[in-house]
């Protein structure tokens, strides 16, 4: 396959812009006018996920003269959002698991299948796993997470496949939901969430509420043991209410000041060991260790000493490395949380950003918005809500907007809410891929 | 507070495919961008999703947006959700964005 802008692929690319309405043709006139940069710039985006995959597509959108090359080894997404949802037997994998292909035919993005092994930001280049190099004028990061897998004695990757994360969707997704089947009524289901910063803040709680609400339907005898790193977490009285309400005494959880911080596990045994040195045995065992920035973003020396990496709030543009974009859950993006909301949000801010660059425009302070929607069950939703602006330094959160759905209101608001969760993930499913 | 609404025109020829020309003389950055931001909701172009609970918002007229978003925000319409969003943005804010949303073909 050839990936270099060689003649095939710019046929490819021009059939492409043929194939637009007549306003695209516009394209080449601006090409002519551009002033900086070479008459077509290249921009290539690593990581079709929340952030890359947005961004791919909005570059296209601002600025139909850049060539979009979008690199994700994966033919196929399957989305962390909703994932839960699978878990609990609410929706099917099919659903939660979208291809590139829109990308590709209705916005002429380039979509190369292969990991990239190394990126060298002062030639411009990055380099494939199959040995091929692009050059890029701009380069977008968004590797997502990876594990910090010193954290947990005995907890390493090699163990996933006995004890799940089930924290970056897909096989190990479905470990877990067969690892749940096969768990006869009356066991335990142990999950233990990471300390923060990490991905999905309210997603182990909602992941929760989704193994109750199976447990409740099919293994009522079950039990569910939160060991927590942390002494709160998001949206945790409305959980606390929903679990209380729906779920009775299936469910414990243990904050890190009452000894739920865990120290080891021994695989074999799905045993753990907090740090208190207290043993909790389970039937399934859910590990989600403590997370930074994806691989890629260390091997290219995108992260400081904290783990993820730093960016100008207001672009994203990478503070180490110029012209280097990161978004989504690598990045320091102040206020926001990292989220597959926050990851649009971004990539889109981000390829704004990219577009004034390169056509010597000025730089708006747009607004930017994230929601996390967690089902507590199937008719049972709540939110949380920002609204963020760089405020010349981070990316700040708009003082009297957000907040989270009403503590102790009518069911009816919680049974709108879960109708638009499932709306909210239709959008931005087509937002981002789909659409 | 003060207003970040920036003037200056996007002339980006990929917006061509959406906006008459002459409707884009009115829309400035700061609506685009802050716009499109809703889409993660309001479905691709705010035009929704077959089959999806969250209405569509493109297209409608400008004035019955930036008052339904002025309504969200004070609770005079009810919300599951939208006053927490209409919230963050002023009635200039508002009224751009409505500007833009409602020119989307
Ligand atoms: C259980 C769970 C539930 C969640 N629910 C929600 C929710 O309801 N709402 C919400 O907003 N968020 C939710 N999230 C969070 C959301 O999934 C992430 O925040 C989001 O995926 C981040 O997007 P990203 O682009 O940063 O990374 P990702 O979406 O992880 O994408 C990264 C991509 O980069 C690719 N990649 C990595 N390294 C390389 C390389 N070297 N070369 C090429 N490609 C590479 C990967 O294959 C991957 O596809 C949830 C997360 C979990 C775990
Ligand atoms: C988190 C998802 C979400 C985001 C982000 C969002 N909306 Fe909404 N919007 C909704 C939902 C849900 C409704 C239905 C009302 C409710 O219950 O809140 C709605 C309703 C509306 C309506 C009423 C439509 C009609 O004709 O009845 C308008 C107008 C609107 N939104 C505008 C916006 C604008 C403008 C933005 C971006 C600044 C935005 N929305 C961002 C979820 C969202």
């Amino acid at each position: 396959m050839s990936i270099k802008f060689t003649r095939r692929n710019f046929i490819r690319t021009a059939s492409v812009t043929a194939a637009l309405p007549a306003g695209a043709l516009l394209t080449s006139a601006h090409a002519m006018t551009s002033v900086q940069g070479t008459a077509q710039p290249h921009v290539v985006v690593i990581g079709g996920g929340f952030g890359g995959a947005t961004c791919a597509k909005y570059l296209r959108r601002y600025d139909s003269n850049i060539r979009v090359t979008l690199i994700e080894p994966k033919k196929t997404y399957t989305t962390c959002p909703g994932s839960n949802w699978y878990l609990a037997g609410l929706t099917d994998f099919d659903s939660i698991t979208h291809s590139y292909q829109a990308l590709k035919d209705k916005h002429g993005i380039n979509v190369v299948h292969e990991w990239v092994s190394g990126i060298d930001p002062a030639g411009k280049t990055v380099k494939l796993k199959n040995g091929e190099t692009l050059q890029y004028d701009r380069l977008v990061v968004s590797p997502g997470i990876d594990f910090r897998w010193d954290t947990i004695e005995g907890y390493g990757p090699e163990d996933v496949d006995k004890v799940p994360h089930a924290w970056q969707a897909g096989p190990q997704t479905k470990l877990l939901y067969d690892q749940l089947r096969a768990m006869p009524n009356g066991g335990t289901y142990i999950i233990c969430p990471p300390p923060n910063p990490f991905r999905c803040p309210p997603g182990p709680y909602e992941r929760v509420s989704m193994v109750a609400d199976y447990f409740k339907k099919h293994k009522p005898k079950s039990k569910i043991i939160i060991l927590d790193a942390k002494d709160k977490f998001s949206k945790m009285p409305l959980f606390m209410q929903g679990w209380q309400d729906l779920y009775g005494d299936m469910i414990e959880w243990i904050g890190a000041s009452d000894g739920g911080r865990i120290k080891s596990v021994d695989v074999a045994s799905k045993t753990v060991t907090t740090a208190e040195g207290e043993t909790f045995k389970a039937d399934v065992l859910n590990v989600i260790p403590a997370q930074k920035a994806g691989k890629l973003a260390f091997d290219a020396g995108l992260t400081n000493e904290s783990g993820w990496c730093p960016v100008h709030q207001n672009t994203f543009e990478s503070t180490i490395h110029k012209g280097v974009y990161v978004i989504g859950d690598s990045s320091i993006a102040g206020k926001m949380p990292k989220s597959g909301h926050s990851a649009n949000s971004q990539g889109k801010i981000c390829a704004a950003a990219i577009a004034v660059d390169l056509n010597g425009w000025d730089m708006p302070r747009p607004k930017l918005a994230n929601t996390c929607y967690s089902l507590v069950a199937n008719d049972y939703g709540i939110s949380v809500v920002a609204v963020y602006q760089f405020d010349g330094k981070v990316m700040n959160k708009v003082k009297g907007a957000g907040g989270v759905t009403p503590k102790g209101a009518a069911p009816s608001q919680y049974l709108a809410e879960a109708t638009y969760a499932r709306g909210w993930y239709k959008s931005i499913t087509h937002d981002t891929w789909l659409g | 507070m003060k207003q970040p609404v920036n003037k200056t025109l996007w002339l980006s020829s990929a917006f061509a495919l959406l906006l008459p020309a002459s409707a884009m003389a009115d829309i400035n950055m700061f609506a685009r961008t802050t716009g499109d931001t809703c889409f993660a909701c309001h479905g691709p172009n705010g035009k929704g999703v077959p089959g999806g609970s969250i209405p569509p918002i493109a297209g409608k007229d400008a004035g019955y947006l930036a008052q339904t978003m002025k309504d969200f925000r004070s609770g005079k319409r009810p919300s599951t959700i939208m006053q927490r969003h209409a919230k963050g943005y002023t009635d200039a804010e508002i009224e751009t964005i409505a500007q833009y949303l409602s020119q989307i073909k």
